[in-house]
């Protein structure tokens, strides 16, 4: 994406403004009572998967994280479904099975969201591998945080990825906490020195910017593409909410969230626009669609009905046969 | 019909599948260069090239999540976990990952994923590389589990578990390796026992090398006058419950040979899913003690379930029903 183009800059403007609202509106939701359990925003990550996402093709397949409500709107997920998914509805994209957590739409691109720390890089590296052997031509990206750099499945998948050039981006959404935690407690040396180290492909980014994202992602994906093997995004972004339901909210120094927040994506990403000549009527207008849109979403998955229970016997007919025990109360 | 081994049995069915279908993969440790630490997969990197069968790190996290991840993108893949004691490395993508996955998309997106292993005691190998890791996935409804005891049930049963849209544990016994036997040109549905041996007296219920201890049990049994019958189980889950039911209405009697540790073993579930069908039976177990396996020889061999033990037991357990039947008659 070049830095002038004020089309493309004003559509992830946008893009990154409806994630801001939608999920506004899942937080406001969950207060209510209509989401259920556990909902992981990523309010100020927005840039992240927007930049990325805006660098991919159709047929690429992504592996988010159970903080996957940005990679899956930016891929294109019909946010009615998405959020009807969140309310547990019969309409959801997984019928109200999976959750915030668990959401996966492979015919979106979207592989799942996965609620295993590491599991999206495991799951990303298989699908190289099947877009390699297949000769696709196609690439799989994973997103994961700054947690997920020590877990074995970094350490191993980075590895199996590199020794057979997987066609595969990791990307890491390093926000500077590991659930409560801050990651410099807890990680040795830095992130983007480990993929270094086996010979990946390795860029930091300001992750505050949706233009630099898109960028470093589309030098990234020229690499994976022209078959150079993994490549690494470290993209530095910050968690505005907590981390789920029970976070107690104590752990971060004074100051720091005033300082990330005077670098809003959504607000990076709107002068980003208004640089490349976008008029600032339209950047408005834009702002009311989205207002607009996010309202129906909300009220069309509210107003759609929960599963009727003749649904767990769905379930049993695509599980494997023979369960008979497990079956009885059908 | 075929005489072939056990391991032959095992790369003729990955081979004839690569042959059909160009999604099906083969990675793990040394099964390429080397054709496996048992040398179940020894030239099938020359047949079909290393972009389908390739040696990885000794790295059983990357393979069984590169595995899930191949599954749900278009492949089959096969991958090796050399001893099933490595199994855990392996249960956060087969557990978390896999066994869900059908579930989450509405059954739109399957997960042909293959997990083989190396399992099982009477090799010397001591606590940590002669286990079976069955009862660990068993309570994981979306996996299925695999346990042949013959050559041929190996070849028929592996081609179903590549053909199948759900995550299979196919569990080769590393006793059975060398065992010859013919090899039946017939598909076997994953799912489905097999009565080895009719019997009139008592059924015995085991899969792999306990089968044929099982049946040199129901040899020295007969010399006793007792006619046991042996089903072959040949699948852990989903257990074929019909077949060991209308045995053991017939016989009135059930023992199930589990090489494993006693406590929250699959002979425990399969016990209790026959009871729960049909109450009036005498069921027991034959297993391991709970305790891990020793590696000497005599310790060894006193842990395993062998021949002697399920005899013994079967002619105990007749011993204790014909002496109750004889005080209820002469009350």
């Amino acid at each position: 994406m070049r830095a002038d183009d004020a089309t493309a800059l004003a559509y992830l403007y946008a893009s990154m403004l409806f994630v801001r609202k939608f999920e506004e509106a899942a937080q406001s939701s969950f207060l209510r009572g209509l989401i259920f359990g556990s909902i992981h925003l990523a309010m100020g990550q927005e840039a992240v998967s927007a930049g990325v996402c805006s660098a991919l093709r159709q047929g690429d397949l992504v592996a988010a994280t159970y903080r996957g409500h940005c990679q899956a709107l930016s891929l294109g997920v019909d946010p009615t479904a998405f959020m009807s998914e969140l309310m547990g509805k019969e309409t959801g994209i997984c019928g109200g099975r999976a959750g915030s957590m668990n959401i996966a739409d492979p015919k979106h691109g979207l592989l799942g969201c996965f609620g295993i720390v590491g599991g999206s890089i495991a799951a990303a590296t298989g699908a190289a591998l099947t877009q390699k052997i297949m000769k696709t031509g196609h690439v799989a990206v994973a997103f994961f945080g700054d947690g997920a750099a020590n877990q074995g499945y970094f350490l191993e998948c980075l590895n199996f990825a590199a020794v057979r050039r997987l066609p595969v981006l990791f990307v890491c959404e390093n926000n500077g906490y590991g659930e409560f935690t801050a990651t410099g407690a807890v990680t040795a040396g830095s992130i983007a020195s480990r993929p270094r180290a086996m010979g990946i492909w390795t860029r930091e980014a300001d992750g505050q910017d949706v233009a630099v994202v898109g960028n470093v992602a589309s030098d990234a994906l020229g690499h994976v593409r022209a078959g150079g093997g993994p490549a690494f995004v470290e993209a530095f972004t910050y968690r505005y909410n907590d981390h789920a339901r029970g976070d107690p909210v104590n752990y971060r120094p004074m100051g720091e969230m005033e300082r990330w927040k005077s670098r809003d994506p959504i607000a990076i990403g709107r002068n980003r626009a208004l640089d490349a000549g976008a008029s600032p009527a339209v950047l408005d207008h834009l702002d009311e669609i989205v207002a607009g849109r996010v309202k129906k979403v909300v009220r069309q998955a509210k107003d759609a009905p929960m599963p009727s229970l003749h649904h767990l016997r769905s379930i049993a007919e695509f599980f494997p046969s023979g369960d008979k025990a497990a079956h009885v109360e059908d | 019909m075929s005489k072939t081994d056990f391991r032959s049995a095992v790369r003729d069915a990955i081979s004839e599948e690569m042959r059909i279908d160009p999604t099906v993969v083969l990675f793990s440790e040394d099964v390429g260069a080397a054709g496996g630490v048992f040398q179940a997969t020894r030239g099938l990197r020359e047949l079909f090239g290393d972009e389908r069968v390739f040696d990885t790190p000794i790295s059983e996290l990357a393979l069984a999540g590169a595995a899930f991840g191949a599954a749900i993108s278009g492949l089959r893949p096969i991958i090796e976990v050399m001893f099933g004691d490595f199994t855990p490395l392996v249960m956060d993508s087969l557990i978390n990952q896999a066994a869900k996955y059908q579930f989450l998309t509405g059954g739109s997106c399957g997960v042909p994923l293959v997990v083989r292993s190396a399992v099982g005691g009477g090799g010397r190998f001591g606590a940590i590389h002669s286990q079976i890791p069955a009862p660990w996935l068993n309570n994981v409804p979306g996996i299925k589990i695999v346990a042949p005891s013959t050559p041929s049930d190996a070849r028929a049963l592996l081609r179903s578990a590549i053909r199948d849209d759900n995550p299979v544990v196919f569990l080769e016994h590393k006793r059975l390796y060398n065992l010859q036997g013919e090899c039946r040109d017939e598909a076997v549905a994953i799912g489905s026992a097999t009565v080895v041996r009719p019997g009139r007296d008592v059924t015995i219920a085991a899969v792999m090398t306990d089968v044929h201890k099982a049946l040199s049990a129901a040899d020295r049994l007969a010399h006793d006058g007792v006619s046991a019958e042996v089903i072959d189980l040949r699948t852990l889950r989903p257990l074929d419950l019909d077949t060991v039911v209308t045995s053991a209405k017939r016989t009135g009697k059930l023992v199930v040979v589990e090489e494993g540790p006693r406590t929250g073993g699959w002979a425990a579930e399969l016990v209790a899913s026959v009871s729960e069908q049909f109450g009036d039976i005498t069921v027991w177990r034959v297993t391991s003690p709970d305790r891990p396996l020793p590696y000497s020889p005599p310790l060894e061999d006193a842990t395993l379930p062998s021949a002697e033990r399920i005899a013994e037991s079967v002619l105990e357990k007749l011993r204790v029903s014909v002496n109750a039947n004889k005080s209820r008659s002469g009350r």
